[in-house]
């Protein structure tokens, strides 16, 4: 915290333009640095904390609150297990456990190539075609486990292109 | 064109329903998030590209539509073709030649895309004659599948706005708030509040500045009708809120929309817009001199924010931690001014009330319970999607008339309503009539109307373990009782399913219960021990069986129950070698098959595959191995 800045700052200074500089706008502004970062930089939000004239504490209060931030990078491509009441009796387990055999991590983790993160979600609302996996932005119905490994190829595909 | 009086709403109206009848035959194309995930994008710009290629556009004026979401998830990408009224289900992009062939063009229909009725395995023909539509009565959902929701002309030829106009041109607010007081709308978000006395309370609060909220953070897993009214009729929404906003005199309204819809966001986005341009939001409201603009604001992903006051913090920038509620927020709410919040449905409710009457409203559902409630219909039952009813319904005609049974004909076991604060209501109850009062009787609640289906495959104590695992996550820690109640109740239950549960544990279960409901501050922790409770009132002998017998009657629970393969009945399909992903099964194809105990994660993929009814068979792991199926 002593001014020195690691990252591209250019994207934040652009978010900051389309808000008012005030407490109202944080979530907002933290929603918009996590889509271009892909995760909550320290210090962007030492940065936001400054434009917003919002104590650093809550910022941070705010930043490890909301199931949508994440204070370490994140991988390329976000995996999404539901695990939904539907999803849940659909054995949406059985999905989360073929993840881990699959990518070597468990949810919250990220691969070591920076590939993949795969989380757990409580419900995205697509709770008729339970189990549900979204790989990216990819929705996957009725998932199977045996299926795991195919929708982690595609998406591998897509990061070599 | 903005709209400033009746007479040009009208005028709208009309020519938008001309408009709309010179397409001698619409295809709607489901594209909601449950049939874009199947591909329905690519189904709709299939048709689009055929029907061009073959210039029917220009013959016929047939016209390809995408429409939100038709409720029948499970089956989709669903097209519908009007007027004719043909359903197709499962549809994809090889598929639509043919359509364009032998139904738009030639009038005939294709058997093999036709839904195919489980209950006496006939195809049916007509959209109206699938028994998941035909018992159904649609208020908030009214126009979910018939309208673009992007298209505001196509919304208007559907009546949309029309509840607006008569509200702002022809009653003052005091006769708007009478109407919905006659309708006896109830809060659609869960706890049923009635919506009238909000309005009043907010018109008569003190101030100038106030704000109407619409809260769309669906956050009950297993919910999600929410989701599809704001993607595919957010004209409705918006509706409500401008008639709401008229009737307390709000200037300022927010929509909260979970981050895990980004379609709803930009539909709503579009609708906006374009009810801006027609006068219908923004500044002098239809000629009115009423000013009103209504700001989205996407949710950071806490299930507490559907919690009216969380919810309020959350959109101040805050936290999402609730209040005490002896101050009410038509007194006190966002930004500290009289704010009148309501969830999604009841927005949607609004305007169809206005255009219709209050009569037409009051005369569906039950005593208490007025109008229609939608719903989402999940879990082991045939036709999954998304309904609404009249209510009243009983529960064995929504899950075997509408959800067509149980999936494998297993036996029903119970229906888990109202989430994480609801309950489980078991078979004994299954001619309950759907309303606030029944559900809250039974221990359940309506909650935002998830319908989570049970089959004998469900361990009621793995449910209530899952919703407490789910509420601490969720739990935003700020009072003591909900914060360390779950998580001590978590260490029983953890205990209970792994075969560790000690006699005791179902009155210590019973006592934490007690102290949550008492101490806890808001909604989310006082109802965090209904689904403990529930299950505990009607499924007391399978958390007797976890105890004293080591056994989990539903197989469900991993530490307790073990695998086989019974050599007799075995046929070698090989199904439950190629499912099984711990590698514990051998066998080679038309010969017996065998579980390696050792290897085995009981995981239970063999028994769900296996075709033969008994061939895979479990029983308690930890017991006197009797090789007896529990």
């Amino acid at each position: 915290m002593n001014g020195r800045t690691c990252v591209d700052t250019a994207p934040l200074d652009e978010i900051l333009t389309r808000y008012p500089a005030s407490e109202a706008a944080l979530i907002q502004v933290l929603q918009d640095v996590h889509r271009a970062y892909h995760y909550l930089p320290c210090d962007v939000l030492v940065k936001v904390a400054e434009a917003l004239e919002v104590p650093l504490a809550k910022v941070f209060s705010v930043g490890t609150f909301y199931k949508a931030f994440s204070l370490v990078p994140q991988g390329r491509t976000i995996v999404r297990v539901c695990t939904g009441t539907a999803c849940h009796i659909r054995g949406a387990d059985r999905l989360i456990e073929e993840f881990e055999r699959e990518l070597k991590i468990k949810p919250g983790e990220t691969t070591a190539d920076m590939g993949f993160t795969v989380k757990t979600v409580n419900c995205v609302g697509a709770c008729a075609m339970a189990p549900v996996v979204i790989v990216g932005e990819t929705y996957h119905g009725g998932a199977e486990p045996a299926k795991v490994a195919k929708y982690i190829a595609e998406k591998e595909a897509d990061h070599e292109n | 064109m903005r709209i400033e009086s009746a007479a040009a709403y009208d005028e709208l109206r009309r020519r938008a329903r001309e408009e709309a009848a010179a397409h001698r035959q619409e295809i709607l194309v489901c594209c909601g998030t449950g049939c874009l995930a199947n591909g329905s994008m690519r189904v709709a710009e299939a048709f689009s590209k055929e029907l061009q290629a073959r210039g029917l556009t220009a013959e016929v004026g047939t016209f390809t539509k995408r429409t939100g979401c038709h409720g029948f998830c499970q089956r989709g990408p669903l097209v519908v073709i009007q007027p004719a009224g043909v359903l197709y289900t499962q549809v994809k992009p090889k598929d639509v030649p043919e359509i364009c062939e032998k139904t738009v063009a030639g009038g005939t229909v294709i058997p093999r895309l036709l839904y195919k009725n489980p209950a006496d395995k006939k195809r049916v023909e007509h959209y109206a004659e699938v028994p998941f539509y035909a018992n159904q009565t649609r208020v908030a959902m009214r126009n979910i599948g018939k309208i673009d929701p992007t298209d505001i002309t196509d919304a208007v030829a559907h009546d949309a706005w029309a509840g607006l106009v008569k509200a702002m041109l022809e009653m003052t607010p005091e006769q708007v708030i009478g109407e919905i007081e006659r309708s006896g709308l109830r809060g659609r978000g869960g706890a049923g509040f009635v919506t009238a006395r909000k309005w009043r309370a907010c018109r008569n609060a003190e101030g100038e500045r106030k704000f109407v909220v619409c809260n769309g953070d669906e956050g009950d897993p297993g919910a999600f009708k929410d989701r599809s009214i704001m993607e595919g009729d957010p004209h409705s929404v918006l509706e409500g809120i401008v008639i709401g906003a008229w009737a307390v005199g709000a200037h300022e309204g927010y929509i909260y929309v979970r981050d895990e819809y980004p379609l709803a966001v930009v539909n709503l986005t579009v609708a906006i817009e374009q009810a801006r341009a027609r006068g219908f939001l923004g500044k002098n409201i239809l000629g009115t001199g009423f000013d009103f603009d209504v700001t989205i604001s996407r949710g950071g992903g806490a299930f507490v924010c559907g919690e009216s006051s969380a919810l309020m913090r959350s959109l101040e920038g805050k936290v999402g931690e609730p209040r005490q509620k002896y101050v009410h927020a038509t007194d006190k709410g966002l930004f500290d001014r009289p704010t009148v919040l309501n969830n999604v449905e009841t927005w949607a409710d609004v305007g169809a009330i206005l255009l219709h009457g209050a009569d037409w409203f009051a005369g569906m559902g039950t005593e208490k319970s007025k109008g229609a409630k939608a719903f989402s219909l999940v879990g082991k039952v045939k036709n999954t999607g998304l309904i609404e009813l009249p209510m009243g319904m009983t529960l064995r005609d929504i899950v075997y008339g509408i959800g067509g049974g149980i999936i494998d004909d297993r036996p029903f076991k119970a229906v888990q309503t109202g989430g994480p604060s609801g309950g489980c209501v078991p078979e004994a109850l299954l001619d309950l009539p759907v309303d606030y009062e029944r559900l809250t009787e039974a221990g359940s609640m309506m909650g935002s109307g998830g319908m989570i289906v049970m089959d004998d495959r469900t361990c009621m104590v793995d449910v209530a373990r899952y919703f407490l695992s789910f509420l601490i996550e969720e739990s935003c820690g700020k009072c003591v009782p909900c914060r360390e109640g779950l998580k001590q109740m978590l260490v029983i239950y953890d205990d209970l399913v792994a075969g560790r549960g000690k006699p005791g544990d179902i009155e210590r279960i019973e006592t934490l219960a007690a102290g949550m409901q008492l101490g806890s501050l808001c909604e989310l922790g006082k109802s965090a021990p209904n689904p403990v409770l529930s299950t505990l009132r009607y499924f007391r002998s399978e958390y007797e069986a976890h105890i004293f017998a080591r056994a989990c009657p539903a197989g469900m629970c991993r530490d307790l129950t073990a695998y086989e393969i019974v050599p007799e009945l075995c046929n070698g399909c090989h199904l439950c070698f190629k499912a099984c992903p711990a590698d514990a099964i051998t066998g080679e194809t038309k010969k017996v098959h065998t579980i390696h105990q050792e290897k085995c994660i009981s995981c239970g993929a063999c028994y769900d595959v296996c075709p033969t009814a008994g061939a895979v068979r479990f029983f308690p792991k930890n017991g006197a191995r009797e090789r007896e199926a529990v």
